[in-house]
């Protein structure tokens, strides 16, 4: 039933042979041929563009206002490539190991490799539309190193990297859809899959302005829809990402792959209030220069969160460096999974240092000193003062993340330059997606996902500046040849009539939805079924997952499910800018979601990477795979509820590495 | 080129706005330092001024000069006006509430209403000066028409019962100029393009200057005129 | 602490509209603004009546959503930073916010706070872009040095977040700020070299031809844009456009 379609040959030449096998296109046929691709992130922006520019009449969608808005934008650190332009011994090969294993071995290898392959292209490209890397006084490109590798190769744009290369991908885009190559639909939420005979040729949507119900036929749809972490309410996510489009196509036959592997991100500012409606990540990029620590004393503890202690007031000696003392090799640079579980450890012993408890520091003082012993070096400064020193290191701190500092004191009215940062791990990316086959194409015929909204390339765990490649990668230089593989059976096919039956049932479903959420009689805010969906997701699905949670949580989504249709409150009318009833047609999809993490978290029972079971874990705490067991994807089929889903796994053969347990010690 | 062609965008119109009023800052410049003449005192004074009146009227090049100021002048008005209706219509509902002071100048904001109020003091002054110079009955001393006199009586309040508030106009008139300046002369730089970190303070500096010294040297005139023949 | 707000409320694009006056009570000084506006909405709904419409997504200032004329100044009294950003305990106990959205005839009202700002992306398809194919095969990222100073001025350009808070905040409603943002960052760096007379000329107009006012260099915009764009990229593209209207063939 899985067929990944992986290519044969050794794992270096799979890619270019399979790119030199597959079926084209004539460009005169391909002029013939409508493809739709929802979202305009870096994948789907890319995609659109790409697709355009090879000839295939694109029709673009996105819910936001402008194209330039999809959550992308927010991503900070920056991009990697192993373009070994530092010559400290990056390679191809060192990229997709650094990837595999990071990813704790639960990812496919061709894809990774391929992923690593097309990297060096993605800065070519990038660079040529004028997006404004950070370069070195000679001229050249900068690097710096993030979480989990030991080579620098990551590409960035100080803090906003994602708005750079996402403005680039949008810049290509504008172009095509001046050429009319490529129709643009702004404020458009895609509703639903449309099947004829098996194969996906259109889809539904709602124009948000209007509330109109729109059809609209292709011979393939691709979504890059992202992530779904608002399934956690609580998220770095936008408040409007979510899993609409993706569920839809589940339930419509493609399956759901590793549905509950969540990345959950180390530095983000912690929760203050119950009012929150979203978390603020801060740049992993953060931990090269800072070092996380705990009081040593609970009594410490105590008094910093009673304000009597400042945490300037501790000396070293009362400090606990814990990434540094547990994972001496990696210290802080340990990858995001690990550094996470070990906050998360801290914070439930007690060692927490805001009043809630949830909170460690991240602390920039001997980075301060470092650098500005450095600069007085360089500036010619004799014999500086302690202060001096500091005033310099500051100076070079905040040439480098003055946007993070900035954001911190924005949000918490502290100034990271004199106390430490608190931070504290919060819900970042989704691995897991739909599941898709070496040319990037779900389980039903002609529908594909591309970018965070499939699961291939990043297995149980992303490593840090790898989301934004993985993006850019299936948009431009993926998903635009391997479709053709699919459409090169189309060209006769003939423009997709819209009238059909199929468009008339699907059309007719999402009507009959709409209306029953904006007629119901409740009393009940949309937002309050999201919140309560994502407590029980954070404590029972979160960090750490066991069968007895798990198994609870199910329960309690179930049951918040059937309220949600009985009291959920929508003002307003369905044939209008309506806000609520957008958001309560994503939770009522997120709480089906809610519902097949689970469902996923307790069907394996081992831990890796981001997924930690409590069953299965080191003497030391760390987590324990079991790649006897579960070394395979696991695809679900929908077959009428969650907990019903129909399990298909797809075995993960390593030719080329060796499976370790992962160790950063 | 432009669709809309160089002439109609609106850049354009702001080149022509920057070009025609740093022209006419030149054209004060000449202006003043005429008038400027009007210190000097007596016999001296009254013939030198004369015949710098006569000269300003009959050179061929002051002539050719005097339409070019014309033409900006009415050139600036017009292509005021039309900026300033766009403006408008750009904004058919205004703010409930708006506090421009917090991010921009009050001159900034109000360059047409200073315009408007130029426009009017500078068509009472040529009625009062200019036109009488060219078509009117004046009287003649040494062969030359009397500006000289004309100019000091006109501020005298023994010899004109508004003296005085001729003299209130033309100050008011010399402070809406200045602020007028004050924000003109380097926005009309910045309109043409010309900023650079290292000039462009000398350029504030120097158009802050510039709208200071020159209303109050202007200003001075009719002050100085009153008060010496009160 | 407690607030009075005053919020616009329009039905649609061709209603009128008028201030709505709703009393807050308990806002907590480290709540976001929206967070209270959220808080409202809640409120209102429970209460059997409609919450405000207003355009938001990432709440951490960066994907340009957010769009509120707060106190009358866009994205409210806070220096860069957008409206999602700004947060309550910039405000006093007992005080009355007046919440309006961007005016502006190029920014249509769609509802309430929501406008329409999609004429931004008309501007920049005229040609906000380097015309080159995604193929890949281009020449390799260093094959061209391009000097710290200019990839950091082109980067500063390139930090816009088209939110249109410069449209907001001009008292004509001109675009120019963002504009010359994108004139900027092209024409600084080589890659965007050969078209940038094109360029230029194919922004501005389309930029008159969405009815954004001119500018009069009163230098509000960059006051209160949320990332800092200075006025010298305006000045920037004066100089592009005249060169290029001289020049170009």
């Amino acid at each position: 039933m899985l067929e990944s379609r992986i290519p044969e040959g050794p794992l270096a030449e799979k890619w270019s042979k399979h790119k030199d096998s597959i079926n084209l296109v004539n460009p005169a046929n391909k002029r013939l041929i409508d493809i739709i691709v929802v979202g305009t992130g870096l994948a789907g922006s890319s995609a659109a563009a790409s697709l355009a520019e090879m000839g295939y009449n694109v029709k673009s969608l996105c819910f936001q206002d402008s194209p330039r808005r999809a959550h992308s934008i927010a991503a900070q650190g920056g991009i990697n490539a192993a373009k070994n332009y530092q010559n400290d011994g990056d390679s191809v090969y060192r990229l997709f190991y650094d990837t595999v294993k990071g990813g704790d071995y639960r990812s496919r290898e061709a894809n990774v490799h391929r992923l690593a392959e097309v990297s060096v292209n993605i800065i070519d490209q990038c660079v040529a539309q004028g997006v404004p890397f950070a370069r070195e006084y000679g001229g050249l490109l900068d690097n710096r190193s993030f979480g989990g590798v030991l080579v620098s190769r990551t590409f960035y744009a100080k803090g906003q990297t994602g708005q750079q290369l996402l403005l680039g991908a949008y810049s290509a885009l504008s172009r095509q859809i001046s050429k009319g190559k490529v129709e643009m639909l702004n404020r458009h939420e895609m509703m639903d899959v449309v099947k004829i005979d098996g194969k996906a040729r259109g889809i539904i949507a709602r124009n948000l302005i209007t509330g109109e119900i729109e059809r609209h036929g292709a011979h393939a749809v691709v979504l890059c829809t992202g992530g779904y972490g608002n399934a956690f309410y609580l998220s770095t996510n936008a408040m409007g990402s979510n899993v609409s489009a993706a569920w839809k196509a589940h339930k419509k036959g493609s399956f759901f792959a590793n549905t509950s592997f969540t990345q959950i991100h180390p530095t983000c500012i912690p929760v203050s209030g119950n009012y929150q409606s979203k978390l603020t990540l801060m740049s992993e990029s953060l931990r090269n220069d800072g070092r996380i620590w705990v009081p040593k004393n609970k009594e410490d503890v105590i008094a910093i969160r009673e304000g009597k202690k400042r945490p300037t007031d501790l000396q070293e000696e009362e400090r606990d460096y814990y990434l540094e003392r547990r994972y001496p090799a990696f210290g802080n640079l340990v990858p995001r999974d690990v550094a996470s579980r070990a906050a998360k450890e801290r914070c439930d012993e007690g060692y927490g240092v805001n009043k809630t408890g949830q909170a460690v520091y991240l602390d920039f003082a001997s980075a301060f000193v470092r650098y500005g012993k450095t600069e007085a070096l360089v500036s010619g400064v004799k014999n500086p003062s302690e202060e001096k020193v500091i005033e310099l290191g500051r100076k070079v701190v905040k040439s480098k993340y003055g946007n993070l500092f900035d954001m911190y004191k924005q949000i918490t009215a502290e100034n990271p330059y004199e106390t430490p940062m608190m931070i504290y791990p919060a819900v970042h990316y989704t691995m897991g997606g739909l599941w898709v086959d070496y040319n990037l194409m779900t389980t039903v015929p002609g529908l594909f996902a591309a970018g965070e909204a499939n699961f291939s390339d990043h297995g149980a765990n992303r490593l840090g500046a790898s989301a934004l490649m993985q993006g850019l990668a299936d948009g431009y230089f993926v998903l635009p040849y391997t479709i053709g593989d699919y459409l090169s059976h189309d060209i006769r096919t003939g423009k997709i009539p819209t009238d059909g039956i199929e468009f008339d049932a699907a059309e007719k479903k999402v009507k009959s939805d709409i209306s029953g959420l904006i007629n119901n009689d409740g009393d009940v805010p949309v937002d309050d079924f999201h919140r309560r969906l994502g407590l029980i997701m954070w404590n029972k699905c979160g960090m750490s997952r066991n069968e007895q949670g798990l198994k609870e949580a199910i329960q309690e989504i179930q049951e918040l499910r059937k309220e949600f249709y009985l009291r959920v409150s929508i003002p307003g009318v369905s044939n209008d800018f309506n806000p609520e009833l957008e958001k309560a047609l994503r939770v009522a999809d997120f709480i089906e979601l809610g519902e097949a993490m689970c469902v996923d978290a307790l069907d394996r029972r081992e831990s890796c990477g981001g997924h930690f079971r409590e069953e299965s874990q080191t003497e030391d705490g760390e987590a324990l795979r079991d790649d006897e067991n579960y070394k395979f994807v696991s695809a679900w089929e929908y077959t009428g509820s969650p907990s019903e889903a129909k399990l298909h796994k797809e075995d993960l053969v390593y030719d080329n590495i060796e499976l370790k347990q992962r160790s950063y010690k | 080129m432009s669709n809309t062609g160089m002439l109609k965008s609106s850049l354009a119109k702001k080149y022509f706005m920057a070009l025609t009023g740093l022209f006419l800052c030149l054209f004060l410049v000449g202006h003043l330092l005429g008038n400027l003449q009007l210190f000097v005192g007596g016999e001296e004074g009254r013939l030198a001024f004369n015949n710098y009146a006569k000269f300003m009227t009959s050179n061929p090049l002051i002539k050719v000069m005097s339409y070019i100021t014309y033409a900006s002048i009415l050139f600036h008005v017009i292509d005021g006006f039309v900026l300033t209706i766009q403006n408008k219509k750009a904004r058919p509902v205004k703010y409930v509430v708006e506090k421009g002071n917090r991010n921009s100048s009050w001159g900034s904001r109000n360059m047409a209403l200073l315009g408007t109020i130029l426009l009017v003091f500078i068509s009472t002054h040529m009625m009062n000066f200019w036109w009488k110079m060219h078509f009117g009955d004046m009287p003649i001393y040494k062969g030359v028409k009397d500006l000289h006199t004309i100019t000091t009586n006109f501020f005298n309040p023994n010899e004109n019962v508004m003296a005085g508030g001729a003299m209130a106009l033309y100050v008011f008139a010399m402070i809406s100029m200045s602020i007028h300046l004050s924000h003109g002369f380097q926005s009309a730089f910045q309109s043409l393009g010309i900023s650079h970190p290292k000039y462009s303070p000398t350029i504030k500096m120097i158009g802050t200057a510039f709208s200071i010294l020159i209303p109050a040297a202007f200003a001075s005139i009719p002050v100085f005129l009153y008060i010496t023949q009160a | 602490m407690n607030i009075t707000l005053k919020v616009w409320r329009q039905k649609g694009p061709n209603s009128l509209g008028s201030m709505e006056t709703h009393q807050m009570t308990d806002v907590s000084g480290d709540m976001s603004f929206l967070e209270m506006m959220d808080v409202l909405n809640g409120n209102l709904i429970r209460a059997g009546k409609t919450p405000f419409a207003f355009d938001h997504d990432c709440r951490e200032g960066i994907c340009g959503s957010c769009s509120m004329f707060i106190n009358g100044e866009a994205h409210g009294p806070g220096r860069n930073v957008t409206t999602c950003q700004l947060h309550m305990r910039s405000f006093k106990d007992g005080e009355t916010i007046h919440v309006e959205p961007w005016r502006s005839s190029a920014f249509p009202i769609i509802k309430d706070l929501t406008v329409d700002r999609s004429a931004f992306d008309r501007v920049m398809q005229a040609g906000g872009y380097v015309s080159v194919n995604t193929s890949g095969e281009t020449q390799d990222a260093n094959a061209i040095p391009i000097p710290k100073h200019d990839a950091d001025e082109a980067f500063s350009s390139a930090t816009c977040i088209g939110c249109g808070a410069c449209v907001a905040t001009c008292k004509n409603s001109s675009a120019m700020l963002f504009v010359s943002a994108k004139v900027s960052q092209l024409s600084l760096l080589p890659q965007g070299k050969p078209e940038r007379k094109e360029r230029v000329i194919r922004m501005v107009d389309q930029m008159d031809l969405e009815g954004f006012g001119n500018c009069t260099n009163t230098g509000a915009c960059e006051v209160e844009c949320p990332k800092g764009i200075s006025i010298t990229n305006i000045a920037r593209m004066n100089r592009e456009f005249l060169s290029s209207s001289l020049t170009s063939k």
